[in-house]
C-alpha cells in the first residue's frame, strides 16, 4: 500500500489494484449498514434488503478514490473535478435514498430533482457548480510543491494578522457582543442562544485558568457552577438574599470547593489528576441528588428569585407595592423582553470582567508562576516559588468564576437541578478550551460560538446535526490539533515588537 | 576565616532504603569561591545538591548557611523556601527551562517572590498600582542586566525552547542569578558544550564570583573547567569524601587517581585479559 501512496506515476494496474481495495473497503462498511434494514410490517419485523444502497455507496467511493488518485498524481484538473462532482451526486443520492424507504431503481432522486421544476433544476445546477467550483479550485496546480507552500504561506499571514491585531479583534469582537441586542432586540430565541453561548464562554474563561494557564488538567469543573448555583438557590429561598449579595458569595463559596479540591489533588498531574477531578464533580452531584433536605434532590430548587435591577426595580409585569417596575423606572412601555436582555448584559459584564482578570492576572507574578508551574514544576520550586499556593490559586479562582456563572445561571433559569450538572457539562466546558487552543482568550469565544451556537441554531436539522457536529470536531483535530487558535503571547517584551516576535517564529 | 564559610556541611548522611548515596560527608564552602565537587558517576554528587536545595530531606546531617544575616538550617527548610529565604539557587543537570515561555519571561518568573510581595496578594497589580510598577521595573532591569551578563540579550523575546543548547545553559545559569541567591549550585553546567562555549563558561562564573561576591558550588565532569577556575576541589567516591583540597594537590592525590582510573590490580586479572587491556587499549 505504502508504495502506492507514495509513487508519481501508477500503472493501470496499480490504479485497478488501488480502486479495489477500496471497493472492498467500501462494501464491508456499507452492507451492515446501508444494505440491511429492519421494516415494521403488519405481518412483524421484516428485513429489507437494500442493495441499492450498498452498490451507490461503492460507486461513490471508487469514483471519489479515483478523483483523489488524478489529484495525487497531478493529471488534470477537469477530469478531476467533474469525479468530485459525480461522487458527491452519488453520496446526495444515497442519503436521499436512505431516508425515503421506497425502491427507485428506474428513476434517481437527483434526475428528478433536476427536472421536476424549473427552479428546482436552476437550484441543482448551482450547487453541482459550487461542488465543481471547489473541486476545480481547490486542486493542486500541476506541480507537488506549489501548492502546500502558498496555503503556508497564507495561514502563516493570517496567523501574524491575528496575533498582531489581536486586541483589536478582541475589541471588535467586544463592540458586537454589546450592539448584539440592539440588533436581535425582538428575538427572543436569539437573545436567548447568545446569553447561553456567554454563559459557556464565561466558565471556558474560568475553566482556562485552570487548564490553560496553570496547566491542570479538571475534568469536574461544573461542580463549581453547581455549587455556585446551589449557593444563590438556598441563600436566596432559606434567607431571602438578594441576588447582587448572593453573587460574591456565591463566589466565594465556589472558590473554597476549589481549594477543597486543590489540597488531595496537590501532588498529582495529567491522568491522575484528571480522574480524581471526575471523581469530584461526582461527588458534588451525587450529594445533591441525595441531600434531599437541603437541596430537594432530584426534584431540585424551584422559582428562585429573579435578579432585579440593581435593587432599584422590578421585571415583573405586576409588581408587589412599593416596588418600581423597570419599565415605570425609565418611563417605557413594559416589555417581557427587559429581562432578558438585562440577563444578556449582566452575563456579557460577568464575562468579560472574568477574561479582563484573567488577562490581566497572566502579566502579574501569578499569573507567570502559573504558566511556569505548567512547564515546569520542579525548576519552579528550585526558583522559591510556593507550587501549593500557587496551585490552590488556580484552582480558586478559576472556581470563583465558575460559581459567578452558576448563580446567573440559576437566577437566569429559575429552577435547577442535579441534571444540569452531569459530567457531560465539565466534558463540553473543557472541549471549549481545548478546542479554542489552550490558554487563548478569543479562541475560547470562537469555540463556544461552534460547540454551543451551532448545534442550538441548526436544530431543524435533528438527528443530522450531531453528525455534521462530530465531523466538525473530527476535522478540527486533524487540522488544528491544538486548538482552533494555538498560539501563547508572550507577557512581556523586551526590544521585539509583536510583529516581529510573530514573524521570526518557526510555525 | 572563619566569617567567610558560607557554606557547611557536617555529618551529610543520605540513604535510599539500603543504598547509602552520601555517607557521612562534612566540607566547607566559602564566599568569594568556587567550589567544585567532583567524582565517578553515581558518587553521590546531585544527591549533594538535592539535599542543599530541598529536593531531598538528609537522613542525618546538618547543613549551615551563614547568609547575611544569620545562619540558617537548611535541612529544616522546606523545599521551595530554600530558595526563597534562605537564596539557594541551582541549576538542573538536564536543563530545566521553562521552553514556552520568553527568555525574558523565564528570567522574570524566577524573581517570583520579589514581583509577588510588591503586587501584595496580585491586588495591587490587578490595579496597576505604583508599587507593583516600580518592582516590575526593577526585576526588568535585573533581567536585563542579567541577559547582557550571559550574551543573551538579542534573544530576550525568544522562546527559551528555540534557543542552542548552550544558549540554554546560560540562560538557566541567568535564571538561578535572578534569585539573588547567596549560593549558587551548578550541576554540570560545561555538560555538552563545546570548548569556546566551555571558556567562555569559566569566564562567566568566573565573574559571578569576583562581581556578585557568592558563593558557587559546581559539579563538573569537565575537568579543563574545574581545574581552571576552583578554588577548592572535593572529591567524592561511593558518596565518601576521598579528597578536599585546592585543584593541584587533588590532582596528584593518589585515592583520586584511584577512583577515576580504578586499581593497579593487573596481577589479579587471568593474564590473557590483563594482556589484552594493554595491548588494544581502544577496544570497548
Amino acid at each position: 500500500m505504502s508504495s502506492l501512496l507514495t509513487s508519481s506515476r501508477l500503472t493501470p494496474g496499480e490504479i485497478v489494484k488501488e480502486l479495489a481495495f477500496f471497493a472492498v473497503l467500501a462494501v464491508m462498511m456499507s452492507v451492515m449498514i446501508l444494505g440491511v434494514e429492519t421494516v415494521d410490517r403488519p405481518t412483524g419485523l421484516e428485513l429489507a434488503l437494500r442493495w441499492d444502497l450498498v452498490l451507490i455507496a461503492i460507486c461513490a467511493t471508487v469514483v471519489g478514490r479515483l478523483a483523489l488518485i488524478v489529484r495525487r498524481e497531478h493529471l488534470s484538473r477537469l477530469l478531476q473535478a467533474i469525479l468530485i462532482v459525480i461522487s458527491a451526486l452519488m453520496v446526495f443520492e444515497m442519503f436521499v435514498r436512505f431516508r425515503d424507504l421506497d425502491d427507485r431503481w428506474v428513476s434517481p432522486v437527483t434526475f428528478d430533482m433536476a427536472t421536476q421544476s424549473v427552479g428546482r433544476a436552476i437550484f441543482f445546477i448551482c450547487l453541482i457548480a459550487v461542488v465543481f467550483a471547489i473541486a476545480y479550485f481547490s486542486a493542486s496546480k500541476g506541480r507537488p510543491t506549489g501548492e502546500e507552500d502558498d496555503t503556508k504561506k497564507i495561514s502563516a499571514k493570517l496567523q501574524v494578522v491575528y496575533r498582531t491585531n489581536t486586541k483589536k479583534i478582541g475589541m471588535f469582537g467586544i463592540a458586537f457582543f454589546i450592539i448584539f441586542p440592539l440588533i436581535f432586540g425582538e428575538n427572543r430565541s436569539a437573545i436567548d442562544l447568545a446569553t447561553l453561548v456567554m454563559i459557556y464562554i464565561m466558565l471556558g474563561w474560568g475553566l482556562n485558568i485552570v487548564v490553560g494557564l496553570a496547566g491542570l488538567l479538571d475534568l469536574g469543573y461544573v461542580a463549581f457552577y453547581a455549587v455556585g448555583a446551589y449557593s444563590y438557590a438556598l441563600l436566596s429561598q432559606h434567607f431571602g438574599l438578594s441576588f447582587w449579595l448572593c453573587l460574591p458569595m456565591a463566589g466565594l463559596f465556589s472558590a473554597s470547593f476549589g481549594i477543597m479540591l486543590g489540597f488531595p489533588v496537590l501532588r498529582l498531574r495529567g491522568d491522575y489528576l484528571a480522574i480524581v477531578t471526575l471523581g469530584f464533580g461526582e461527588i458534588v452531584r451525587v450529594i445533591l441528588i441525595n441531600w434531599y433536605n437541603l437541596t430537594g434532590g432530584p426534584d431540585g430548587i424551584a422559582s428562585i428569585e429573579r435578579p432585579s435591577f440593581f435593587g432599584l426595580a422590578d421585571f415583573s409585569r405586576r409588581v408587589p407595592e412599593g416596588v418600581t417596575r423597570f419599565s415605570d423606572l425609565f418611563g417605557i412601555e413594559y416589555s417581557s423582553m427587559h429581562r432578558l436582555i438585562f440577563l444578556y448584559y449582566l452575563i456579557l459584564i460577568l464575562a468579560l470582567v472574568t477574561n479582563f482578570v484573567t488577562m490581566r492576572l497572566r502579566k502579574l507574578p501569578i499569573g507567570r508562576a502559573w504558566e511556569a508551574l505548567r512547564e515546569d514544576e520542579i525548576a519552579c520550586r528550585s526558583l522559591g516559588i510556593n507550587p501549593t499556593n500557587t496551585k490552590l490559586s488556580a484552582f480558586a479562582i478559576g472556581a470563583m468564576f465558575g460559581g459567578f456563572a452558576g448563580a446567573f445561571f440559576a437566577t437566569r433559569q429559575g429552577f435547577i437541578s442535579p441534571e444540569s450538572f452531569t459530567f457531560l457539562e465539565s466534558a463540553v466546558i473543557l472541549a471549549i478550551v481545548v478546542m479554542g487552543g489552550m490558554g487563548s482568550q478569543i479562541g475560547v469565544v470562537l469555540a463556544a460560538i461552534v460547540m454551543i451556537g451551532f448545534p442550538e441554531m441548526f436544530r431543524e436539522l435533528a438527528e443530522y446535526r450531531m453528525l455534521i457536529f462530530g465531523a466538525g470536531m473530527v476535522a478540527i483535530m486533524l487540522w488544528r490539533p491544538r486548538g482552533l487558535l494555538s498560539f501563547r503571547d508572550p507577557t512581556i517584551l523586551l526590544g521585539m515588537s509583536k510583529k516581529e516576535k510573530v514573524a521570526g517564529e518557526k510555525p | 576565616m572563619t566569617d567567610n564559610k558560607l557554606l557547611e556541611v557536617e555529618h551529610l548522611t543520605m540513604r535510599f532504603g539500603g543504598l547509602v548515596a552520601i555517607d557521612d560527608l562534612s566540607f566547607t564552602a566559602r564566599k568569594r569561591e568556587i567550589t567544585a565537587i567532583i567524582g565517578p558517576n553515581g558518587a553521590g554528587k546531585t544527591t549533594v545538591f538535592n539535599c542543599l536545595t530541598g529536593f531531598y530531606v538528609p537522613t542525618e546531617g546538618r547543613l549551615t548557611l551563614n547568609a547575611n544575616d544569620g545562619p540558617r538550617l537548611l535541612e529544616r527548610t522546606e523545599g521551595f523556601r530554600i530558595s526563597r529565604n534562605n537564596g539557594v539557587a541551582r541549576t538542573f543537570q538536564n536543563i530545566r527551562l521553562f521552553t514556552g515561555m520568553t527568555v525574558l519571561e523565564n528570567l522574570v518568573v524566577a524573581q517570583h517572590n520579589r514581583l509577588m510581595d510588591a503586587s501584595l496578594f496580585s491586588l495591587a497589580g490587578l490595579f496597576n498600582l505604583k508599587r507593583y510598577a516600580n518592582a516590575e521595573k526593577e526585576a526588568l532591569e535585573r533581567a536585563k542586566f542579567w541577559l547582557n551578563k550571559t550574551g543573551l540579550y538579542e534573544f530576550a523575546d525568544w522562546d527559551a525552547g528555540n534557543l542552542a543548547y548552550g544558549n540554554q545553559r546560560r540562560l538557566e545559569i541567568a535564571r538561578a542569578m535572578c534569585v539573588e541567591p547567596s549560593l549558587l549550585c551548578l550541576d554540570e553546567p560545561a555538560a555538552g558544550l563545546n570548548p569556546r562555549e566551555s571558556a567562555e563558561l569559566n569566564l562567566l562564573l568566573q565573574s559571578i564570583r569576583d562581581e556578585q561576591g557568592i558563593g558557587l558550588l559546581l559539579i563538573e565532569h569537565d575537568m579543563s573547567v574545574v581545574m581552571q577556575i576552583s578554588d577548592h576541589v572535593i572529591v567524592l567516591d561511593y558518596g565518601k569524601k576521598i579528597a578536599d583540597g585546592n585543584p593541584e594537590a587533588v590532582k596528584n592525590d593518589p585515592a583520586v587517581i584511584r577512583a577515576y582510573l580504578g586499581e593497579e590490580e593487573d596481577d589479579e586479572l587471568p593474564p590473557e585479559v590483563a594482556q589484552d587491556l594493554h595491548l588494544d587499549p581502544k577496544a570497548q
